[in-house]
């Protein structure tokens, strides 16, 4: 995040010093509209939390009084965890991720070297279809790839959870944007060396693409880790159930009985991305906003 | 370069049997990718088009070409016109929403002395957090019973209000949601706006008498920001149409088909109802939308809108 931050703004304000009255007032009503806003982004996740260590009888009367009286976390979430496999749910998101984004590197790394630096004949067809690609929604494509997997019998399989994702056109977009501006001249010297163009690819390109990488599987991670539509279409029981499904799957289950163990579960759910969020900020914003250059 | 780098003059014939090497290895590297593309991408679109003449429903045995029948289907389906203009009401009201509020707030954090960087943290979180969990989190928070908004409300001595219950007021729950995820996201975006413009700028505007804040913003930041508030501007409204998830989780399309949406409708047609004909034509809509969204967006891009 600090990445983003410019430097302290030295400018007008600065020089006319920052103890004149109305800028003070001015940088307190800044402060004011930043903080109502805040409260407004941090209401969910601060009720989600209150609410996952409140007794469940005093859910009822938690509009009058919002700091839960009794602690009761501890029944709380380990009635999210044994209701409902959630730690399951996160360890299909954890594989089925994972997997996801090391096909997505396989796939896409080479073909970006290629489309950035080798000449064949068929590259400007190939660079088109990846242009083309990077418009097209996941929901686009998913009613014939549902159909191919019926028809081979593979709906709700972790192979059916990864197959749409296997090939990332942006992926390959991205990291042929960054080869691209890599110098020629080291990978000729590299040729003369003897090194092969599968050599060049391994030992110089990717070690060198390695920010560009981690921007995108921050991206790959969250996109797939977040992502409803396809495992709701294609997961049919609670044994593939990524993080988002499992989610819905244990809603369904409370129906309104348990907030506790609700928000509890939600709790759950979302802590990896957040606590990783708040490890890593520099690397998750440039890997989420990344997407805006799509 | 490499004729400059080796000394001397290189063989011709060195020369191109390099490039018969690069050209081999070329194909050889593109060719897994290109396969997928056409396997993942190409022959479903293709399929997705010719099913959409078609009144194809899963598992069925017979089934016939019916051309155009699925379109005009379309015309006389009211689900159809909710699912259009539900989707462009929240896309009206979720960009002019979160691209205005996180303008507001790039410009109140950048010029923060203190506390920039926990601001920066509070508002991208939502863009970091499971949606769906997230959504079950905001159907609870706003329910009209048990929220703390209710709560609120009843100690003002106000009537609560059922907004995922009410006619009027759902889609504007949904919109707020939507809101809330995406003004982090077109904050660091705006950020990086603000970044980039000199600050001469505004000293210069400053000499011309330009001091208030509201003279900056209007004589430099504004204008400065042009291009990057086009850009943010497309991509939203790119996300803002794709909305399924809050809709999924909370209302289901309801009440009474006040919040069905385009992507809902799809999904319903395709993975519940398994007309797989009729969802065809409702995809090829879809896809014409957001194809047109993304021409745009790729036209703007040529604009050297960059961060």
């Amino acid at each position: 995040m600090s990445a983003l931050a410019t430097r302290p703004s030295p400018g007008l304000f600065a020089r006319l010093g920052l103890m004149r009255p109305d800028l003070a007032i001015r940088a307190a009503l800044a402060h004011l509209v930043l903080i109502v806003g805040a409260l407004f982004v941090l209401l969910p996740f601060v009720w989600m939390l209150l609410t996952s260590i409140r007794k469940p009888e005093a859910v009822f009367t938690a509009g009058f009084n919002p700091i839960p009286d009794e602690f009761h976390g501890v029944e709380n979430y380990s009635h999210a965890l044994s209701q409902s496999p959630l730690l399951q749910f996160m360890g299909n998101g954890v594989i089925v991720c994972a997997a996801i984004l090391a096909l997505q590197l396989i796939f896409a790394l080479p073909a970006a070297y290629a489309l950035a630096k080798l000449n064949f004949r068929a590259r400007p067809l190939v660079f088109a279809l990846v242009l083309l690609g990077l418009t097209v929604p996941q929901q686009v494509t998913a009613l014939p790839i549902y159909m191919g997997l019926a028809g081979i019998g593979m709906l709700d399989t972790y192979f059916a959870l990864m197959l749409p994702f296997s090939l990332s056109v942006f992926a390959i977009f991205l990291f042929r944007q960054f080869f691209k501006s890599f110098p020629d001249e080291i990978i000729q010297a590299a040729r003369l060396d003897g090194f092969t163009e599968f050599e060049i690819l391994i030992r110089i390109m990717v070690p060198s693409a390695r920010p560009a990488i981690a921007a995108f599987a921050v991206f790959s991670i969250t996109s797939h880790w977040n992502d409803l539509y396809w495992p709701l279409v294609v997961t049919t029981s609670p044994e593939h159930a990524t993080p988002p499904l499992g989610m819905m799957i244990f809603r369904d289950q409370e129906t309104g009985s348990n907030y506790g163990a609700l928000m509890a579960g939600a709790t759950i759910i979302t802590a990896p991305l957040v606590i990783a969020f708040l490890i890593a900020q520099r690397q998750f914003v440039r890997g989420i906003t990344m997407t805006g250059v799509k | 370069m490499a004729v400059l780098a080796a000394p001397g003059a290189v063989p011709i014939r060195r020369l191109s049997s390099q490039s018969r090497v690069e050209a081999f290895t070329g194909q050889m590297f593109a060719l897994p990718a290109l396969l997928l593309i056409v396997g993942l991408l190409l022959v479903p679109i293709l399929v997705v088009a010719v099913l959409g003449f078609s009144d194809y429903q899963l598992g069925a045995i017979e089934w016939s070409w019916i051309g155009l029948g699925n379109y005009e289907r379309m015309l006389d389906d009211p689900v159809f016109w909710r699912s259009i203009g539900n989707t462009f009401l929240y896309v009206a009201v979720v960009v002019p929403g979160s691209v205005l509020s996180a303008l507001v707030v790039a410009i109140l954090v950048n010029d923060r002395k203190h506390f920039k960087s926990v601001y920066q943290i509070i508002y991208f979180l939502p863009v970091t957090t499971t949606l769906i969990a997230m959504s079950v989190v905001w159907h609870f928070v706003l329910n009209p019973q048990l929220g703390p908004i209710a709560g609120l409300l009843r100690a003002l001595g106000l009537p609560p209000v059922d907004l995922f219950g009410d006619l009027d007021l759902v889609l504007i729950a949904l919109s707020l949601i939507g809101i809330w995820q995406l003004v982090g996201f077109n904050m660091v975006l705006f950020l990086a706006g603000l970044t980039a413009i000199p600050r001469d700028l505004y000293d210069a505007a400053a000499i011309d008498g330009a001091d208030h804040p509201w003279d900056r913003f209007a004589r430099v930041t504004w204008p400065m920001l042009g291009p990057t508030t086009v850009f943010v501007v497309v991509t939203t409204t790119i996300t803002a149409f794709r909305v399924f998830d809050t809709v999924a989780v909370i209302t289901r399309g309801g009440p009474i088909g006040r919040s069905e949406v385009m992507l809902y409708a799809i999904y319903l047609e395709g993975f519940q109802y398994f007309e797989i004909g009729y969802a065809s034509a409702l995809t090829i809509v879809f896809l014409v939308v957001v194809v047109a969204l993304a021409v745009l967006q790729a036209f703007f891009l040529d604009r050297k809108v960059h961060y």
